[in-house]
């Protein structure tokens, strides 16, 4: 069998370890594992109820209307942008991109992003950054604008500290440049969803949850 | 103790019973024939691979959450057919029929509780499958092929909860599924027909809930099954999950 993870050299590794029969030792850890999701999913069940609001009335529009909330990070999007935008086209580019990680990740050592401190790498980050930092300001999109900048610094961070002892820094310092688009977008997400849930009166205007 | 060895005893009599042995066709599993047997010799664990690394069984390996998701996905299906036979995909009688969960059906709190529950956790489960899975560099070679099944899997699930969440026809649930629907309207030249198509007609309304009805309950479920089915077999076909030799 043919191997090639991160932090492996490409040549092919026969096994990785000792193996185990998948009966019974597959499937025991399932069950156990069906088991306690079984026993979680009841408890919480008996004390959390869903919800259910009043009769459909399509003359009533509650404000603001928001949708399921895995759909709220879309929901903030349209905010800012225009529908073809935030609608269309960046759902359509996330489906897109995640379909093709596999096919384009040609890093497949997994090198970090700064490992040869590149020049000419920074100026590139430094390029995108700059035009992502402009391009979501001009449309006063904040939510996204804040994520982007957290962890636009914290890349830059190892190219400045290689020889610092941290842990954290040491381990920012490894990652490879698809760990850091991949991380810049669930910090997106993750910032669009929860602001989008809680934080999102009427008319989308900004509120906070305890208010 | 005396009660276990007799049940032992017992079970090892079935276990020699002419209708036992017709049914599983083989000993039990006490060596590696045997144990090997009772994974291919079975319908539903002949697409898992035989033998397994030790390494990949750790819980930090995957947290089990492809496992959790399928689990969900399985409490998501007898729940909801279970939901089925107390619902009309109708209007208004959806509502009503909420209501009788409520008030009248024994255990129907549970059971809408239940369904809801694991539907939230199921979305969670896959987002969070996923997101692990390319930090431990699961999608490359030769891995590749079974990414993009698990990304239309996550495309399923979203579905799936999007169609079912205007079947209680409550506001929460109009007004979500009117909230979504029109972003499609936004797709260049196709937006208004694919709205058009999926609605029934151009407002949400009977035949809206009965599409997402059929959605929800026909074919997305099938859907799901048959890329689940896909994504399990890669697993082994492309040589098992992806371990790495370091435990960082």
């Amino acid at each position: 069998m043919v191997f090639i993870t991160r932090k492996m050299s490409a040549k092919v590794k026969e096994e990785t370890g000792p193996q185990l029969m998948s009966f019974p030792h597959v499937i025991l850890r399932e069950a156990i594992a069906f088991q306690l999701l079984a026993i979680v999913l009841v408890v919480l069940s008996l004390f959390w109820d869903a919800p259910l609001e009043q009769l459909a009335n399509p003359l009533l529009t509650p404000n603001p209307a928001k949708a399921p909330w895995y759909f709220l990070g879309l929901q903030e999007l349209l905010h800012y942008f225009p529908p073809l935008v935030a609608g269309v086209l960046l759902p359509t580019l996330v489906v897109l991109g995640l379909v093709v990680i596999p096919y384009f990740d040609i890093n497949i050592e997994g090198e970090p992003l700064w490992a040869h401190r590149s020049p000419r790498r920074l100026q590139i980050y430094l390029g995108v950054f700059a035009g992502l930092f402009v391009l979501l300001a001009l449309y006063d999109a904040w939510t996204v604008l804040v994520p982007t900048v957290l962890v636009g610094a914290l890349g830059l961070l190892p190219y400045f500290n290689l020889t610092s002892n941290s842990r954290f820094l040491k381990f920012l310092g490894s990652r490879p440049l698809p760990w850091w688009v991949m991380t810049w977008f669930i910090a997106v997400a993750l910032t669009l969803t929860a602001v989008g849930t809680f934080f999102r009166g009427p008319g989308w205007s900004w509120v906070w949850p305890w208010s | 103790m005396a009660t276990t060895a007799w049940t032992h005893e017992r079970l090892e009599q079935l276990r020699q019973t002419r209708v036992w042995r017709s049914i599983f066709r083989r000993g039990p599993a006490r060596t590696n024939r045997t144990r090997s047997l009772a994974v291919f010799g079975n319908l539903g664990l002949h697409m898992l691979p035989v033998k397994v690394r030790e390494k990949s069984l750790s819980v930090r390996a995957t947290y089990y959450l492809g496992s959790i998701s399928f689990f969900l996905f399985v409490v998501l299906t007898l729940t909801g057919i279970l939901l089925m036979f107390y619902y009309h995909p109708a209007v208004p009688d959806a509502y009503r029929d909420m209501k009788d969960l409520i008030y009248v059906v024994s255990n129907g709190v549970f059971l809408r509780n239940l369904h809801r529950l694991a539907a939230q956790a199921m979305v969670v489960a896959v987002f969070w499958h996923m997101f692990h899975v390319f930090y431990r560099g699961g999608y490359k070679p030769p891995h590749e092929f079974n990414w993009v099944v698990g990304v239309g899997l996550l495309l399923v699930t979203l579905f799936l909860s999007y169609t079912g969440y205007l079947l209680p026809w409550d506001q929460l649930a109009f007004w979500a599924i009117t909230v979504g629907t029109n972003i499609i309207s936004y797709v260049p030249v196709l937006g208004r027909p694919i709205r058009f198509l999926l609605l029934g007609g151009h407002i949400i309304g009977q035949n809206a809930l009965l599409r997402f009805y059929v959605l929800h309950c026909v074919i997305l479920p099938l859907a799901a099954v048959g890329l689940i089915a896909i994504h399990f077999w890669r697993i082994q076909k492309d040589g098992g999950l992806t371990v790495r030799d370091d435990h960082d």
